[in-house]
C-alpha cells in the first residue's frame, strides 16, 4: 500500500506502456486477445485514478503526489510529477476516455496488434503533460503523444489519411520549435526547469532589467507568443483550426475520440499550466487579442460546422467552436486575475474543458457507429433514420444536446460561468461569442433533422443496405459518458469543488 | 401540515413526472398502458402535491413575508456558492395551481386523443401521423377507424419531460433554474413540434421554435450573466431587496442610458419576446401548430408561453426599476395584442386561429407589465391560460371528429383542420361546442359570467386609469378583433350547417378528451370570479377580491387596486359584445374563402413575416457559413497560406539544390576535386615508365630541388 501511494502517478503514467511492451510478446493472429488485452490494460490506470481522486486533498494548496527522480543532471532537468485540482481532472478524463476509446475500437481488424499498442503508448503521452512539473519533461511528453497520433490517422484513417496526419504533424511541429526555444531559454537563464521552481523565480525578476541583451519586458513578451502559439495550434484557436476538421475527419473513430477528448485539452492545458502563471502580466495585457481569437473561434467554428454536409466534419468544427469557450475563459482569467471573475471564469473553463472531452468523445463515436455501417458520412445520404434505430437516435439526441449546452446537461455549466466570469471583464466579445452560441443551436440541429428526421429511409430501411440498431459493446460505450453528462449537468459540485479550490490557489 | 413539511414537499413536485420520463424511455416504451399509466400517475402525484402546497398557501397569514422558501449549495464559485432552491410565494402558489391543473388535464386528453384502444394502423409509420385502420365488422363489412399513435409511448414520455421543465421553473427561487427549466421545455417544445418528424412542415417547425426561442435565450442567458456579476446572486429573495434593487437602479450600464437593472430587464426581456412570441420574434409559434393538439395546448396555453410571461412577471422588481425598459415593454405587448389580433381574422385553420389568439393575449399580459398593472397581468396570465387549454382542446376534438369523418368517406383531401369544411358541428359534437362556447366567451371577454371578462377588464381599467390611453385604445381594438375572429370561429365550426360529407360524419369524441374540457371550463367560468373589484357596481364587494390581495402581496409594495370608472367597463361590454354580434353577422351565411370579405393576403401571410426573416435572416446566414467563413476563408485563405507553405519550403529546397548544391557542391567541389585529381593522374602517367634509371634521375632532381628549398628557407629564416 505504501509503494501504490508513494508511486501512484508513475504507476497511473507508466502502465499503460509497460502493457504495450508486453503486448509485443503475445502472439500476433490472435485479434481478440489483443482487444481484450489492451481493455483490460487501460482499465487498470483507470481505477488507480479513481483511488488518487479519492485519495487526493483538495483542501491542500499546491501539488500532490509528487515524485522526483534524477533524469537529466547535466542540465538539471529532473523527472518531476505531480498533480493539482486541475490536473487531476485532466488525468482522470484521459484514463476514463482510453478505455472507452479501447472498446469503441473492438472492430478493427487490420494490424490489431499495432493498433493497440500505440493507443497505449499514447495514453502515456497524454497523461504525462498532464503531471510533469518539470518544462523538459512537459515538453517530451507533449511531443511524444504526437506520434502514436500521426501514426493512428496515417495508417487507420480514411481516404485522405496521408493528407491530414501530415498536416496534423507538421503543423504542431511547427508550434513546437518555439515553445522549445522558450523552454531552453527558460532552463539556461535559471539553470533549472522545474516548474515550481520556475514560477517564482521567473516573475520576481526585475521588471527593468536586462535580458539577453533586451528589456525583460520584451523577452517575456516573445516568450509568451511562443508559448502562446504553440498552444493555440494545438486548442486550436481560430486562424490556426484547420488542421483539425482534416485531422478529426480522417481519423479511426476511436483516434477521434481521444483527439477530441483528450489532446485539444493538451493546448488549453499549457495556457493554465504554463503560459498564465509565467506571464501574468502579458496575459492581462494580451487578453483583449486572446479574446478576440476565442470569440472568432466560437463564431466561425459554429458558422464553419453549420456549413458541413459531412457528418463528422460537422461535429469536428463543433469542437472549434466549444474550445473558444475554454479560451475566453482563460482570457477573462488573465485579465481579471485575483478576482472572483477570474475564478469563475477559470474554474468554468476547466470545466468546459472536461466537458467537452465527454460530448465531443460521445459525438465522434456515435458518427463513427453510423459510419460503420453505412460507409458514408454525408449528411444528404441519410434522413429519416429514426424508425431504424430508434436507441441509437435517442443516445445521439442525448448527446448532442449536451454540446449544444442544453440546461440540465454538463456543457450549460461550463459555458454559463465562463460567461458569467466573462462578461464583466469583456463583455463586448462575451456578447459577440452569443452568435456562436445561437448557431450552436443551428448545426446541432441540422445534424439531427438531417440524420434521424425525415420520412423512414427506404434506402437504409431493406436488404444489404439495411441499417442495424447499435449494439450492446456500443451502447456500453456510451454509457459511462452520458451518465457523468447528466450527473455534472444536475450536480456538478463534486467535480467543481476540486477544480475551484486549485483554481483559487492559482489565480 | 407543518410550514417546513409543505416546504420540503415543494422539492418533489417537479420529480414525478422526470422519473415518469426515464421509467417511459428505459423500461416501459414497448407497453402503451403501462407508459401512460406511468406519465398520468406521475402527473396526478404531482398535481395533488401542488394542490397541498397551494391550499397551505393560501391558509397562512401574511403568506408573502413566510413562503415556502429552501435552498442548498450547487455550484462552488471562487469562496462562495451559488445556491438554488424551491420558493413558493403568492405568485408561484397563484401559477403552480393552474399548470398543475392544465397539465393533468392534458395528460389526460392526450390518452384519447392518440387513438388509445384503437387498432394499429395498416400503413402507420413512425415519425407520421396514424392514418387509419381497416376493421371488419361482424356482418363483414369493412370499415376505416382511427388507429393508434405509433410512437404513444414516446408521446407520454416527452410530455412528463415537458411537465418536469414548467414545475421546475415555476417552483425555483432563482433565476438559474427557472432558465434551466425554460431550456428543458425548450428541448420538449423542439421534440413534440417535430413529433412528427417525418412531415418536411413538422421537422421545420421544429427547427424554427428552438431556434428562435433560443434568439431570446441568449440575450436571457447575458442578462442573466449581468445580473449575477452585479448582485453576486440569483436567488429571487436576496435580489428583491431594497439594498440591491436600490444598487441596480443606481449603477450605470453603459449601453443606451440605462441604467443596470434597465438592461438587465430588457435582456430578461427579450427571451421572454422568444419564449412568448411576442413580436418580432412570434414567428415560430402559428407553425408549432404541427404538433400534435395537446402538444398545442401544453406549449401555448399551460406552459411554454406563460413561462415567458412569468418570467417577466417574476423580474418585475429589477424591470420596472427602469422607466425606459417599462415603455419598450409596454409598446411591444400592446403592438404584439393589436397586430397578431389581425391575422387572426383571416385564418382558416382552426388551430392557426387559436395561436395567433394566443399571441395577441400574450400581448395584453406583456403590456399591463409595462404599466405596471402586476395584478391584471398575472390574472390574465392564469384566466387565459384556462381558457385557452380549453380552447387548443376543443379544437384537437374538433378535428379528432373531422378526422373520424374523412376516414368515414375516405375522401383524404379534406383538410380536417380547415374552418370551412366544418359548419354545424354542434349537433354531432354537443360537448366540445357547449365547452368551446365557454372557451370562446372567455377569449372573448363576455360579460360576468366568463373569467375572461374580469381579468381582461382588469387590464383595460388600469390602462385607462393611470393615463395611458394609447395603450388603453390598442388593446380595447386589440379585445374587439378577438371577440370577433372568435365569434367567426364558433359561427364557421359549429353553427349553420355541415359544409362537407365530412362535417356530416364527424362524431363526439371519447370521455377521455371531454372531461378535460368539461373540468377546464369549469374554470375558464369560475376564476374570475375571485378577483372582483371591489368597486364594480353591484357585484363589488359580494365577494372579497381575493385574487388582488394575494398576488399583491408578493411585491414588496402592496400594488394598490386603480379607482373604478365606468369608461372602461362600458369599453369592455362594447368591445365584446360588438365583436362577437358582429362576427355573428357577417359569418352566418359565409360557407367558402371566397365569400370572406376580410381574406386580404397580407394578413392571410402574416404581414410576410416569414418571408421576409428567411431573405434577410435565414438565407444570408447560410451562405455566409457555407461561402464565405468555411469555404472562402478556412479553406481559401488559411488553408491557401498553410498549403503555400510546401511550394515554398519545396521552392527554396530545389533552389538551394539547383543554384548551390548542384552546381557548386556537386559538380565543382565533388566532381571538380576528382576531375582534378584523374587530370593530375593522367597527364603524370608519362613519367611512370617502369625505368630504373629515370626514376633515379627523378629521384636526384628531386633531391636538389628539395634540398635547395630547405637551405633557402633556413638561411633566410
Amino acid at each position: 500500500m505504501d509503494f501504490l501511494n508513494s508511486h501512484l502517478l508513475s504507476l497511473i503514467l507508466f502502465l499503460p506502456t509497460v502493457a504495450a511492451v508486453l503486448m509485443l510478446f503475445l502472439p500476433s493472429e490472435e485479434a481478440k486477445l489483443h482487444r481484450w488485452f489492451a481493455f483490460a490494460a487501460s482499465l487498470v490506470p483507470f481505477g488507480l485514478t479513481l483511488y488518487l481522486w479519492n485519495v487526493f486533498d483538495p483542501n491542500r494548496t499546491g501539488f500532490q503526489f509528487q515524485e522526483q527522480y534524477q533524469w537529466y543532471e547535466a542540465i538539471n532537468s529532473t523527472f518531476h510529477i505531480g498533480v493539482d485540482g486541475i490536473s487531476i481532472t485532466m488525468v482522470l478524463l484521459t484514463t476514463l476516455l482510453t478505455p472507452l476509446a479501447i472498446l469503441a475500437s473492438f472492430n478493427i481488424s487490420d494490424k490489431v496488434k499495432a493498433y493497440f499498442m500505440l493507443f497505449l503508448f499514447l495514453e502515456t503521452g497524454m497523461l504525462g503533460v498532464f503531471m510533469a512539473l518539470d518544462l523538459l519533461i512537459f515538453f517530451v511528453f507533449w511531443e511524444i503523444g504526437l506520434v502514436p497520433m500521426y501514426f493512428l490517422i496515417n495508417q487507420w484513417g480514411s481516404a485522405n489519411r496521408n493528407y491530414a496526419s501530415l498536416k496534423f504533424m507538421i503543423y504542431t511541429m511547427a508550434g513546437s520549435l518555439g515553445l522549445l526555444l522558450a523552454v531552453q531559454m527558460l532552463g539556461v537563464l535559471f539553470g533549472t526547469y522545474d516548474l515550481v521552481a520556475l514560477y517564482e523565480r521567473w516573475n520576481s525578476l526585475d521588471p527593468g532589467s536586462i535580458l539577453l541583451g533586451m528589456p525583460v519586458h520584451t523577452v517575456k513578451s516573445i516568450a509568451f507568443w511562443a508559448f502562446v502559439i504553440a498552444f493555440a495550434i494545438k486548442v486550436p484557436v481560430w486562424p490556426f483550426h484547420t488542421w483539425l476538421p482534416d485531422a478529426h475527419t480522417e481519423a479511426p473513430t476511436a483516434g477521434s475520440m481521444i483527439l477530441a477528448g483528450v489532446l485539444l485539452k493538451l493546448g488549453a492545458y499549457g495556457f493554465i499550466r504554463l503560459v498564465l502563471p509565467f506571464y501574468p502580466l502579458e496575459a492581462k495585457i494580451f487578453a483583449g487579442a486572446l479574446a478576440f481569437l476565442a470569440v472568432a473561434a466560437i463564431v466561425f467554428g459554429a458558422f464553419s460546422s453549420y456549413a458541413q454536409t459531412d457528418f463528422k466534419r460537422l461535429v469536428a468544427y463543433s469542437s472549434v467552436n466549444h474550445m473558444g469557450f475554454v479560451m475566453l475563459g482563460i482570457a477573462a482569467a488573465g485579465l481579471a486575475s485575483g478576482t472572483k471573475d477570474a475564478h469563475i471564469a477559470m474554474s468554468g473553463a476547466v470545466l468546459q474543458m472536461f466537458n467537452h472531452g465527454l460530448s465531443a468523445a460521445g459525438m465522434f463515436f456515435l458518427v463513427g457507429v453510423i459510419y460503420e455501417r453505412t460507409h458514408t458520412r454525408n449528411l444528404n445520404d441519410f434522413g429519416g433514420l429514426f424508425p431504424l434505430v430508434p436507441v441509437y437516435g435517442g443516445i445521439l439526441i442525448f448527446t448532442s444536446m449536451a454540446s449544444l449546452g442544453l440546461p440540465g446537461l454538463n456543457g450549460f455549466v461550463s459555458e454559463f460561468m465562463v460567461v458569467r466570469g466573462a462578461y464583466p471583464v469583456l463583455t463586448i466579445y462575451t456578447a459577440i461569442s452569443m452568435l456562436g452560441l445561437l448557431f450552436t443551436g443551428a448545426y446541432i440541429l441540422k445534424g439531427i433533422k438531417s440524420v434521424l428526421h425525415g420520412p423512414l429511409n427506404e434506402h437504409w430501411a431493406h436488404g444489404e443496405h439495411k441499417l442495424t440498431e447499435i449494439n450492446t459493446r456500443e451502447i456500453l460505450v456510451m454509457l459511462p459518458l452520458m451518465v457523468l453528462i447528466l450527473v455534472i449537468g444536475v450536480w456538478p459540485a463534486w467535480i467543481l469543488d476540486v477544480i475551484n479550490k486549485a483554481v483559487m490557489a492559482l489565480f | 401540515m407543518t410550514h417546513e413539511f409543505v416546504t420540503n414537499l415543494v422539492w418533489f413536485i417537479p420529480l414525478p413526472p422526470v422519473i415518469a420520463f426515464a421509467l417511459i424511455v428505459l423500461f416501459t416504451n414497448k407497453s402503451k398502458v403501462l407508459s401512460h399509466t406511468v406519465a398520468i400517475s406521475a402527473a396526478f402525484l404531482s398535481w395533488l402535491g401542488a394542490m397541498i402546497v397551494f391550499w397551505n398557501a393560501i391558509k397562512v397569514e401574511h403568506f408573502a413575508e413566510e413562503p415556502f422558501a429552501s435552498s442548498i449549495n450547487w455550484l462552488p464559485t471562487g469562496d462562495t456558492w451559488l445556491k438554488i432552491g424551491v420558493l413558493i410565494d403568492p405568485l408561484s402558489a397563484t401559477v403552480l395551481f393552474f399548470v398543475a391543473w392544465t397539465v393533468l388535464m392534458i395528460f389526460l386528453y392526450s390518452v384519447g386523443y392518440h387513438n388509445f384502444g384503437q387498432p394499429a394502423g395498416d400503413h402507420d409509420h413512425a415519425g407520421l401521423p396514424p392514418h387509419g385502420a381497416t376493421v371488419t365488422d361482424d356482418l363483414g363489412h369493412k370499415h376505416t377507424v382511427l388507429s393508434i399513435e405509433p410512437m404513444y409511448s414516446r408521446f407520454f414520455a416527452f410530455i412528463s419531460l415537458f411537465a418536469f421543465g414548467m414545475l421546475t421553473l415555476v417552483v425555483s427561487d432563482n433565476i438559474l433554474t427557472l432558465f434551466v427549466g425554460w431550456e428543458i421545455m425548450g428541448l420538449c417544445s423542439y421534440l413534440l413540434i417535430g413529433f412528427w418528424y417525418g412531415k418536411e412542415s413538422a421537422r421545420n417547425a421544429a427547427i424554427k421554435a428552438f431556434m428562435t426561442t433560443r434568439i431570446g435565450d441568449v440575450f436571457m442567458l447575458l442578462g442573466i450573466a449581468f445580473l449575477y456579476s452585479v448582485t453576486g446572486t440569483l436567488s429571487f429573495r436576496e435580489i428583491f431587496t431594497e439594498e440591491i434593487l436600490h444598487t441596480l437602479a443606481s449603477v450605470p450600464s453603459g449601453v443606451f442610458g440605462l441604467s443596470a437593472a434597465g438592461l438587465i430587464g430588457l435582456l430578461l426581456f427579450i427571451g421572454t419576446v422568444g419564449k412568448s412570441a411576442q413580436f418580432p420574434l412570434h414567428v415560430w409559434l402559428p407553425d408549432a401548430m404541427e404538433g400534435p393538439t395537446p402538444v398545442s395546448a401544453m406549449i401555448h396555453a399551460a406552459t411554454m408561453v406563460s413561462a415567458g410571461v412569468y418570467a417577466v412577471i417574476r423580474m418585475f422588481p429589477i424591470i420596472s426599476l427602469d422607466e425606459k425598459t417599462m415603455t419598450v415593454v409596454a409598446f411591444i405587448g400592446a403592438f404584439t395584442a393589436l397586430f397578431a389580433a389581425t391575422i387572426a381574422v383571416a385564418q382558416n385553420d382552426i388551430k392557426r386561429v387559436l395561436a395567433y389568439s394566443t399571441i395577441s393575449q400574450l400581448g395584453f399580459m406583456i403590456a399591463a407589465l409595462g404599466i405596471h398593472a402586476y395584478v391584471a397581468a398575472v390574472f390574465h396570465l392564469v384566466t387565459h391560460a384556462f381558457f385557452k387549454a380549453l380552447l387548443f382542446l376543443g379544437s384537437g376534438s374538433v378535428i379528432h371528429g373531422m378526422e373520424h369523418g374523412v376516414l368515414h368517406t375516405g375522401n383524404h383531401k379534406v383538410d380536417p383542420q380547415d374552418m370551412f369544411n366544418m359548419g354545424g358541428l354542434r349537433k354531432k359534437m354537443p360537448i366540445t361546442f357547449w365547452t368551446f362556447l365557454i372557451g370562446g366567451f372567455a377569449l372573448s371577454g363576455f360579460p360576468i359570467v366568463t373569467a375572461g371578462f374580469w381579468s381582461k377588464d382588469e387590464i383595460l381599467a388600469d390602462a385607462f386609469g393611470h393615463g395611458h390611453t394609447l395603450i388603453f385604445a390598442t388593446l380595447a381594438f386589440a379585445a374587439f378583433l378577438t371577440a370577433f375572429y372568435t365569434m367567426r370561429q364558433i359561427t364557421l365550426t359549429f353553427l349553420g350547417e355541415p359544409r362537407t360529407q365530412e362535417a356530416e360524419h364527424a362524431h363526439e369524441t371519447p370521455w377521455t378528451m371531454t372531461a378535460p374540457l368539461v373540468v377546464l371550463s369549469f374554470f375558464a367560468v369560475t376564476y374570475g370570479w375571485v378577483g372582483i373589484p371591489e368597486h364594480f357596481p353591484l357585484l363589488g364587494g359580494l365577494v372579497p377580491n381575493w385574487f388582488h390581495e394575494f398576488v399583491g402581496s408578493t411585491l414588496a409594495e402592496h400594488p394598490e387596486a386603480v379607482e373604478f370608472s365606468p369608461w372602461p367597463l362600458i369599453t369592455s361590454l362594447v368591445v365584446a359584445l360588438g365583436g362577437l354580434g358582429l362576427g355573428w353577422l357577417v359569418y352566418r351565411n359565409v360557407n367558402s374563402p371566397a365569400e370572406d370579405k376580410l381574406q386580404f393576403s397580407l394578413l392571410k401571410n402574416k404581414y410576410y413575416f416569414d418571408e421576409i426573416y428567411d431573405v434577410i435572416f435565414v438565407k444570408p446566414a447560410y451562405w455566409l457559413a457555407e461561402n464565405v467563413i468555411y469555404k472562402f476563408m478556412d479553406q481559401g485563405v488559411i488553408d491557401g497560406i498553410l498549403h503555400a507553405f510546401g511550394p515554398t519550403t519545396g521552392g527554396i529546397g530545389s533552389a538551394i539544390r539547383n543554384y548551390f548544391d548542384v552546381p557548386f557542391i556537386n559538380q565543382f567541389i565533388g566532381d571538380g576535386s576528382a576531375d582534378a585529381t584523374y587530370w593530375i593522374g593522367k597527364n603524370l602517367r608519362p613519367i611512370q615508365t617502369g625505368r630504373i634509371q629515370q626514376y633515379l634521375i627523378l629521384s636526384l632532381i628531386l633531391l636538389f630541388v628539395v634540398g635547395g628549398l630547405v637551405y633557402y628557407i633556413l638561411t633566410l629564416a
